[in-house]
């Protein structure tokens, strides 16, 4: 039997949807009251979404300083509060709302369940990362203080004691910067007790650990890491707080205190914290890479073993990020053995992705050209990962471009394109309409290019020695060009995300209607409506293997024969 | 193609594992987490103070908070096992005398630290010791204070009558909580007053 779109007879309640409102501010009230996970989910990706704009017009800002030696565009105190900015934004205020609002929006409906196990406390958690971001840019009205020091922070996103000390760091722009990411963490910390007890305790009937779809398999082990990486970061804090309120000395050298403690502690966060954006990406590269390749996942323990043994191992490798700081000769042996050995879990992970396409009938649709590509960029990041984990390479290249390019290769080309990716691909599920398949081929090809002008390129004058965190160079280093093409491929990135969000627009009102189950899915959210009623399921579900909707649809030849 | 059956194979009994437990192990991870930041902090910095007082000069061992807190562990154990009898004079006297318990140990610990401050001169802001000291014992004394808080609220709801056997298993979490706390306090005590002096 060929493929068939649902219906599922059991599955979909036909009775029109209760909730319509009357005036705009009940429905403003239906919002900021909610408890549903669908809606708060949806909240969280809108919250990203406005951060990745403002994170995004700040680092256009950066690359128009940059594009052209001794450029006055920006002055060296406002570029160092851009890009400390722009460092924050993204990881905390873009880069966790997204993995969080994807996991708030897809993980109760991928395991058959009617909300997150604390829907409360869901709510509590976003409304504390809200806080947490609007305190953050409040530093830029309030952050002057009384000795009318500079507005945001400028300590950079990793913010190494002990510039930012009272002595050295005046005003309030830093204790916004610090208390903003306590508040931000403890939002982060309840979703992610909250996705924990969801995965193990809310699953539908049938759905054993082993048949969950893998993207609710890689947030268990995500949410697990959030644990014990945020919580140093806040513990980090607290202690930063004490020193900057208290006249504590936690990272003040004139009374004994180690700076370098201070950069432990916050590269135990702040590696995993690379792994913990990344694997839900991963997450939904292992949805999409099958659907459109029309084959069932390939290894599907071995994908869920290496995604713990990311999770494990990346708690071992934080000071690769500090060899310069002058550690012992087996200390750098430890980090540099320990950081290689990431690639073994993650190498399996590319292996299977390509086995899964491998053979396969593949649709080259929107979502699968993102993950295509986030599959042969990831593997280039890696390289050069593996290149700056090597203790003496990275003496040499460290705080380079090289490293600026390494690790934009991974947030953008690996976890920026499959979030593009599952954006195209949930975005029927969440509104119940298609994105425009034309403006999302626009919206691809441009950005594909713009990344590659800008980031590929950006790693010569890395190795040329161009120092990052710098506001402007002088001309005839070999930089000049460089850093001017660099700049466009940021432009045309630019102008394909500008593209993305007409698109989101345009679609929303004017896509074309896409019923429940537009990409003939496998997995439990497709068996619902689009949008999803507020209690997901008319009846629970049942499954019997990773395929629920396969075996629906093939009845003929179910997967529970052979799993 | 018609509506599909979904086949009837799992006739035996779902059972998944309670939430509530669930969540309260993660939280125990990530508080975990937090402390030891704060433990290996303290050790780093053990002998690293410029200027005095050292902690041998002025710390004594809490012998008697010590042997308070972790016997309120206890406790709130028999308590439990009273809720599940239903026998609820039982649990009001022995979650009574958790709280007791907790209570003596925070005043024991504001004893402490009153003597500190006026007796001996120690500030959070005087040396690294004072620091590290004062951040990590009251890391845990705000724990104890959290969990004091929702004892005493459990306590209350009880004395009106309102606590039935049916809800041992959410008092099972609560008393998770109060199980780490003490269990903290003896990782606490090990650095502080026996390594650190």
């Amino acid at each position: 039997m060929a493929d068939s779109t649902l219906p599922i007879g059991s599955a979909i309640d036909l009775t029109p949807p209760s909730g319509v409102y009357e005036t705009w501010l009940e429905t403003v009230n239906s919002w900021v009251t909610t408890v549903d996970h669908k809606k708060i989910g949806l909240m969280y990706i809108a919250y990203a979404a406005i951060f990745l704009l403002v994170g995004g017009f700040e680092a256009i800002l950066l690359r128009i300083q940059l594009a052209v030696p001794h450029n006055n565009f920006l002055s060296p105190e406002v570029f160092n509060r851009i890009f400390t900015m722009h460092g924050t934004t993204m990881v905390f205020l873009m880069g966790m709302p997204l993995i969080i609002g994807f996991a708030n929006y897809l993980v109760p409906l991928m395991i058959g369940a009617r909300d997150m196990a604390f829907p409360r406390m869901n709510a509590f958690s976003f409304w504390m990362t809200a806080l947490g971001g609007l305190m953050l840019y409040y530093s830029f009205i309030g952050g002057v203080g009384l000795q009318g020091a500079g507005s945001a922070p400028d300590v950079t996103w990793w913010a190494y004691a002990p510039l930012t000390e009272r002595a050295f760091s005046r005003g309030h722009s830093t204790d916004y910067w610090a208390l903003s990411l306590i508040v931000s963490g403890f939002g982060t910390i309840g979703a992610a007790v909250n996705i924990i007890a969801t995965t193990i305790c809310m699953r539908c009937k049938g759905m054993t650990m082993f048949r969950m779809p893998l993207l609710a398999w890689l947030y268990l082990v995500v949410s697990g890491m959030i644990l014990v990486t945020i919580s140093p970061l806040t513990a980090a804090q607290i202690m930063l707080c004490i020193d900057r309120y208290l006249g504590g000395h936690f990272f003040d050298s004139q009374a004994g205190g180690a700076p370098v403690v201070w950069a432990h502690f916050f590269w135990i966060f702040g590696h995993p914290e690379v792994y913990v954006l990344v694997l839900p990406a991963f997450a939904i590269a292992n949805e999409i890479i099958p659907v459109f390749s029309r084959k069932a996942i390939f290894g599907y323990p071995a994908m869920v073993a290496a995604s713990a043994g990311i999770g494990v191992i990346s708690l071992s490798v934080w000071a690769h990020h500090m060899f310069t700081v002058g550690m012992t000769a087996s200390q750098n042996a430890f980090f540099v053995l320990s950081t290689g050995l990431v690639g073994v879990p993650t190498g399996i992970k590319i292996f299977n992705w390509i086995a899964t396409m491998w053979g396969g009938k593949i649709r080259f649709a929107t979502p699968m050209l993102f993950c295509s590509a986030f599959l042969i960029q990831f593997l280039f990041a890696g390289l050069t990962g593996i290149m700056l984990s090597t203790a003496p390479w990275n003496w040499q290249l460290h705080n380079s471009y090289f490293v600026i390019a390494h690790f934009h290769y991974v947030l953008v080309g690996a976890i920026v394109f499959c979030f593009f990716g599952g954006f195209y691909y949930w975005y029927p599920k969440m509104t119940g309409r298609m994105l425009n398949e034309r403006l999302g081929k626009w919206h691809f090809w441009l950005f594909v290019i713009g990344f590659h002008v800008c980031f590929d390129l950006m790693h010569i004058p890395g190795l040329m020695g161009m120092p990052r965190s710098i506001y402007t160079y002088e001309p005839g280093r070999g930089w000049d060009t460089l850093n001017f093409i660099v700049s466009v491929g940021g432009m045309i990135q630019g102008v394909a995300t500008a593209i993305f969000v007409y698109n989101l627009v345009y679609s929303f009102f004017k896509g074309e209607v896409a019923g429940p189950d537009p990409w003939d899915g496998w997995t439990l959210e497709w068996a619902t409506s689009s949008p999803p009623p507020e209690y997901n399921f008319a009846t629970a579900p049942v499954v019997m293997s990773r395929r629920p909707l396969w075996d629906l649809k093939h009845p003929e030849d179910p997967d529970y024969r052979y799993e | 193609m018609s509506a599909s059956v979904i086949p009837l194979a799992h006739q035996e009994e779902w059972v998944q594992p309670y939430h509530g437990t669930v969540a309260m192990l993660a939280l125990i991870v990530a508080e975990t987490a937090i402390f030891m930041i704060f433990v290996v902090a303290y050790i780093y910095y053990i002998g690293k103070s410029i200027s005095g007082p050292q902690p041998r000069q002025v710390l004594e061992l809490p012998i008697f908070n010590t042997v308070c807190l972790l016997s309120s562990s206890f406790t709130i154990w028999l308590a439990e096992r009273a809720l599940k009898k239903s026998a609820m004079g039982a649990f009001n006297l022995w979650w009574a005398l958790t709280v007791v318990l907790g209570a003596t140990f925070l005043g024991g610990t504001g004893l402490e630290w009153k003597k500190l401050i006026y007796h001996d001169g120690l500030t959070i802001s005087t040396n690294l010791f004072g620091t590290t000291f004062y951040s990590l014992v009251g890391l845990h004394a705000s724990h104890v204070i959290i969990g004091l808080t929702m004892l005493s609220l459990v306590l209350l709801f009880s004395l009106a009558g309102k606590v039935k056997s049916e809800h041992a298993k959410q008092l099972e979490v609560l008393s998770l909580y109060w199980h780490f706390v003490d269990g903290v306090w003896v990782v606490v005590f090990t650095v502080v007053y026996i390594i650190g002096r």
